[in-house]
């Protein structure tokens, strides 16, 4: 299972390896990235990541609290996400949780409303309000997959939900593995809660999710964001475990969508022409 | 009011909320951020349980740490029909006591193993996979002579009691510590008739019965 990545797109890019605040001074930290094994220590007040195999230290950098590292060489510098900037935001992890699937599967099910009746039932929806309407898909001048105009009926939106009401969002897939979320928030309206999900291709049928919540203080707690985010993915967890194959198929007659998937259509053919095989099952030429 | 301190993904929390919405328990939570602020080791917690373990409640003034400790008061209190803690049946009561015991060593294997894999805990995963697979064949068996003789809870009562509220949500979420209840049939049909007690509710990671199966 722990095959060698060959796709440079991933091998030369940044990926989150550790929540800082979860590791300890004294003891190293073991994951593995893109099939690698790798620790994570800590050595004169900051932490350096190592392959476990030769023992040499790699390119590695902290930011949104988390540990980044690099398996070659960067060409690109870690996604930039402009509200970590705003003072009035919680800027908090949403706890590091493993998922034994390929982390584009976790991807995929992020941009997915059509599962929010079945899987976040009472939450992000409930029947019989299941029909996703149509949204516009494009790919961005940053080579983005960008889905907008996207809306449904969730009877809880959020942690401080009081009422069903038709939720705006807007789905960004940033990197291969890096997807994000934005949704209207309850109380000032004209602005938007991000959610960033970070996954770690841990190798190619497992993966670590690592959401980076950007909420408005706004008559919300840090602690209440989180629990909430957690309460969700844990939802979907047991879901994506359950899909078969592990792999994403990349293929377009391998699984059969619907308008709803058009999000997801599109990211799979975006995948096919960047080359990414890492986690997924590539097309047959 | 009761106040329960929570955390939304443990299976020890859940089977004190499953119990109260089975019993129409009125109470409020406080969620404790378990993972990962590891708020249950913060001074302010440690105060309320020195264990450092969730769940903890708060009766009125009366705190009380360990589920299965919480799921016998809560009965004993709070059950007008007095089945999932019959007080005057003291082999009953014996029986519900074993297998409080080995929902407390289901916790420490299946739920060490979903720790392990989910949230990085370091414990040995062979060992916990290994010894929640021994309780469940003991289980198993347990339950298959349970509906051998015409009865469907894991004591040898009518009705379900709090030994499979103890036992369910650990079991039930068994497959994130990479332990399958495929081998364990009888666990899987004694699953589904715990999801179909009036008042069930889900925890994320367990999902509701489907549709009864009409009668013939």
């Amino acid at each position: 299972m722990a095959t060698h990545c060959v796709d440079r797109e991933l091998l030369n890019d940044w990926h989150i390896v550790a929540d800082r605040e979860s590791l300890s001074q004294d003891k190293p930290f073991p994951t593995r990235l893109l099939g690698v094994d790798l620790i994570v220590r800590e050595r004169a007040g900051s932490f350096e990541v190592i392959r476990d195999d030769t023992g040499v230290a790699l390119k590695s950098a902290e930011r949104y609290g988390f540990i980044w590292t690099c398996l070659g060489t960067p060409r690109r510098d870690i996604v930039f996400i402009p509200e970590a900037n705003e003072a009035d935001r919680h800027l908090v992890s949403g706890g590091s949780i493993a998922v034994k699937v390929s982390g584009l599967r976790a991807v995929e099910n992020f941009l997915d409303m059509g599962h929010f009746p079945f899987v976040h039932t009472g939450w992000l929806g409930e029947e019989p309000h299941t029909e996703v309407a149509p949204y516009n898909v494009e790919i961005t001048a940053e080579d983005e997959v960008l889905a907008t105009e996207c809306k449904f009926y969730q009877p809880i939106a959020s942690p401080t939900a009081r009422e069903g009401f038709v939720v705006d969002y807007i789905y960004k897939v940033i990197r291969p593995y890096t997807v994000a979320l934005y949704k209207s928030n309850p109380i000032q309206k004209h602005r938007l809660d991000v959610i960033t999900l970070f996954v770690q291709p841990v190798d190619e049928e497992n993966c670590i999710a690592h959401p980076y919540l950007c909420y408005l203080k706004d008559g919300m707690e840090a602690a209440t964001v989180r629990s909430f985010m957690q309460l969700i993915f844990a939802q979907d967890k047991p879901i994506l475990e359950n899909q078969v194959p592990k792999r994403l198929p990349l293929d377009p007659r391998a699984e059969t969508p619907i308008r709803a998937d058009a999000v997801s259509v599109s990211y799979r053919r975006w995948l096919r022409d960047r080359a990414v095989t890492y986690g997924a099952i590539p097309a047959q030429v | 009011m009761i106040t329960l301190y929570d955390y939304e993904l443990s299976g020890n929390c859940y089977k004190l909320r499953l119990l109260m919405s089975i019993l129409g328990i009125d109470h409020k939570t406080v969620p404790v951020d378990f993972y990962p602020g590891r708020e249950h080791k913060s001074e302010w917690f440690l105060k309320l349980n020195p264990l450092g373990q969730l769940p903890v409640i708060d009766d009125d003034g009366l705190v009380l740490r360990d589920a299965q400790a919480i799921l016998v008061y809560l009965a004993s209190k709070y059950d007008p029909s007095g089945t999932w803690y019959p007080r005057e049946n003291p082999a009953l009561l014996g029986e519900i006591s074993q297998w409080l015991a080995f929902a407390d060593g289901i916790t420490g294997t299946a739920s060490a193993a979903r720790l392990h894999d989910a949230l990085f805990y370091d414990f040995d995963i062979d060992a916990a996979r290994a010894g929640a697979h021994r309780l469940f064949r003991i289980l198993d068996e347990h339950l298959w002579f349970v509906e051998q003789e015409g009865r469907q809870w894991i004591c040898s009562a009518p009705q379900p009691t709090i030994a499979d509220i103890a036992c369910f949500p650990y079991i039930m979420l068994s497959e994130e510590g990479g332990i399958s209840r495929q081998d364990y049939p009888a666990i899987r049909r004694w699953c589904d008739r715990v999801k179909r007690i009036k008042g069930f509710i889900v925890m994320s990671g367990v999902f509701p019965a489907g549709p009864a199966r009409a009668a013939a």
